[in-house]
């Protein structure tokens, strides 16, 4: 248990603060489903917006499935750089083991140039798996195949021209991919859902770690960043970032937030337990998440108040919110960007700004937990 | 030697991954002596136990299976396959393993298993002695709801297995891991415990899970 992950000193405007997306295929206010080539228009306005306010990243995820729009994320991703200037462009992930990392090149270096350098990955597995059967694969190699197209693509990032030869794909000899990326462009990191071997592989990799919390207060991740420290000092690399992705929507109120979000929150939920057996969603459960867990929604002040803490805790040096789950109206999700972008970023950096709070009882240090356990029975 | 006498402290652990070292942990925090393995060598698997279940020992699946009477199964399931049929022999296997397709695949033995996946595991292992149990809530669980015994509110896990004896010694090591124990009955009622099942990713304390498996029982 080393004493660092209780909160290292992060700056606080060096801070990412991105915004992820599933492109859900939302409702409009009437509750009517909205087309998808219309929610795809209305995300790109919403990174757009995300852009204006000042938020760091727009990132999209991967999914192939009816309720989402997000299949062909870098193409979105590309138009949005025609409208935006600043705003970095990203994936939230791309599900790497069923791509070619020839093809995950050569899109994401050409974004990278259209963007002016504003393009980045993060590669992972995702929770859904339709991508596997949909281009052939078996979920049960899912190992083999992230390790070796992890292993392809950072060559291909790193060392052109690339001489390379694995099982799931032609070799290249001698390749050169177009175009070329300048020198620490598209930087890459790998998502993980907790397992300490995924954490591993990151370091090994020396690629920056994103840590996706979909459930459950985040400290129980502490362990891990303390983890990849030692691993990343194992394998001979220097720190390198760790960031966290995590759902949530933000309103004027408290209570405001929790009416909106709940429907839609509740009906993905439903969803899932009657297609992957999970428990079905309740209230309860709802407001456990948002107290104590994955959820960081309510009023400006409630969300800043929470990420800030949880930045301090595993000392990231990146945030990812998916902002509003499921089919929430595209109104709803721009005026939760908006509140994102001018209120709760600003807040959450004054927060970190300020010297931390000496441990109350509500916010005891991450690793204790591990060690409180250890002294329990 | 299989013992599993009430002094007995030692548990082996098949798989380093977020469950293996989370049992790692509470179980060492009851005292016990844990070794775990991988499914590489124990180098591979040295520095996340050092980090994530410091005092536990990473060694070789053979060695687990040498240090104490009781194994748990914390493996992906698609892999138990992998595993040498004679592996376990005398031994009280516990079978923590899910079947979920969005992690393993389609497996169609296991995806049909009409009495339930831990009795496909038993005519795989026929020689250990195998026990349904510790799969039927997350793994953080075992972090935050541990309590120690005769605490008020304790949550309840269950074990199902035909060996009545290896049953016994789950049930004791399930209340050592700090849970109320429940006896699930034959190994085919662990079908009640899998995903899809009325217990599952649910916390429960004793009374209410063994209503609730004793309602599925009667209606099967
Ligand atoms: N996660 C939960 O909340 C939870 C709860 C209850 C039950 N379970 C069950 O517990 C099992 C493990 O789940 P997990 O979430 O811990 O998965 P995980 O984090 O992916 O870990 C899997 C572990 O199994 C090891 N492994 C793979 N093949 C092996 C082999 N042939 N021999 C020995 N070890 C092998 C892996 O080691 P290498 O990296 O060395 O291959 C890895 O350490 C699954 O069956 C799951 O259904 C999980």
């Amino acid at each position: 248990m080393t004493p660092e992950s209780k909160g290292r000193d992060v700056n606080p405007e060096d801070i990412e603060f991105g915004l992820d997306t599933f492109v859900y295929a939302s409702v409009d206010e009437s509750g009517r489903a909205v087309d998808g080539d219309i929610v795809i228009r209305n995300t790109v306005e919403e990174a757009v917006l995300a852009d204006s306010v000042g938020i760091d990243s727009f990132n999209i995820a991967e999914h192939y499935r009816p309720e989402m729009m997000d299949s062909a994320g870098h193409v979105m991703l590309a138009a949005i750089a025609g409208r935006t200037e600043r705003i970095r462009l990203g994936t939230a992930v791309t599900v790497l083991s069923t791509q070619d990392p020839v093809r995950v090149y050569t899109n994401f270096a050409t974004l990278d140039a259209v963007s002016n350098g504003r393009a980045q990955l993060i590669v992972g597995r995702g929770s859904l798996t339709e991508s596997f059967p949909l281009f052939g694969f078996d979920l049960a190699d899912y190992e083999e195949l992230f390790e070796e197209k992890l292993d392809l693509l950072t060559r291909l990032l790193r060392d052109q021209p690339v001489t390379w030869s694995g099982t799931f794909r032609p070799p290249l000899t001698n390749q050169y991919l177009s175009p070329p990326l300048p020198e620490g462009h598209l930087p890459t990191w790998v998502g993980v859902g907790g397992s300490p071997q995924s954490v591993i592989r990151a370091a090994r990799y020396g690629l920056p770690l994103m840590l996706a919390v979909i459930g459950g207060p985040a400290r129980r991740f502490a362990p891990l960043v303390d983890l990849y420290k030692r691993a990343l000092d194992a394998y001979g690399h220097a720190p390198l970032p760790i960031g966290m992705h995590s759902h949530g929507f933000v309103a004027r109120t408290d209570d405001e937030a929790v009416a909106i979000q709940w429907p839609y929150w509740a009906d993905i939920f439903e969803g899932a337990a009657a297609e992957r057996g999970w428990a079905r969603p309740t209230m309860e459960r709802f407001q456990a998440e948002i107290a104590d867990g994955s959820l960081y929604l309510g009023s400006p002040e409630t969300v800043a108040t929470k990420i800030a803490a949880v930045i301090r805790q595993l000392g990231l040096s990146r945030f990812d919110w998916a902002y509003a789950t499921g089919r929430v109206p595209h109104e709803q999700r721009m005026a939760t960007i908006e509140l994102y972008g001018r209120e709760v970023v600003p807040r959450v950096r004054e927060l970190l700004a300020e010297p931390p709070a000496e441990p109350a009882s509500s916010s005891a240090p991450a690793t204790t937990d591990v060690g409180a356990a250890s002294v329990q029975q | 030697m299989s013992s599993s006498s009430a002094t007995d402290r030692r548990l082996g652990i098949v798989g380093a991954g977020k469950m293996g070292t989370t049992v790692a942990r509470a179980a060492m925090s009851a005292g016990y002596d844990v070794a775990l393995s991988g499914s590489g060598p124990p180098e591979r698997i040295a520095l996340i136990v050092d980090v994530l279940a410091p005092g536990a020992r990473a060694v070789t699946a053979d060695e687990v299976v040498g240090s104490a009477g009781i194994i748990i199964l914390a493996l992906p399931i698609h892999r138990f396959r992998e595993l040498p049929q004679d592996l376990f022999a005398g031994k009280i296997l516990v079978d923590a393993m899910n079947y979920w397709e969005d992690i393993d695949g389609v497996d169609e033995e296991l995806a049909t298993a009409p009495l339930g996946t831990s009795v496909v595991v038993q005519q795989r292992f026929s020689s250990a002695r195998v026990v349904k149990s510790l799969n039927h809530l997350g793994y953080y669980d075992f972090e935050e709801i541990r309590r120690p015994t005769g605490v008020v509110g304790r949550i309840a896990i269950a074990a199902a297995g035909d060996d009545r004896a290896a049953v016994a010694a789950v049930l004791q090591l399930i209340d050592r891991l700090g849970f109320d124990a429940v006896d699930a009955g034959r190994l085919e009622a662990g079908l009640a415990l899998q995903p899809d099942g009325p217990v599952f990713g649910v916390r429960h304390g004793a009374g209410e899970l063994s209503e609730l498996l004793w309602a599925e029982a009667s209606s099967a």
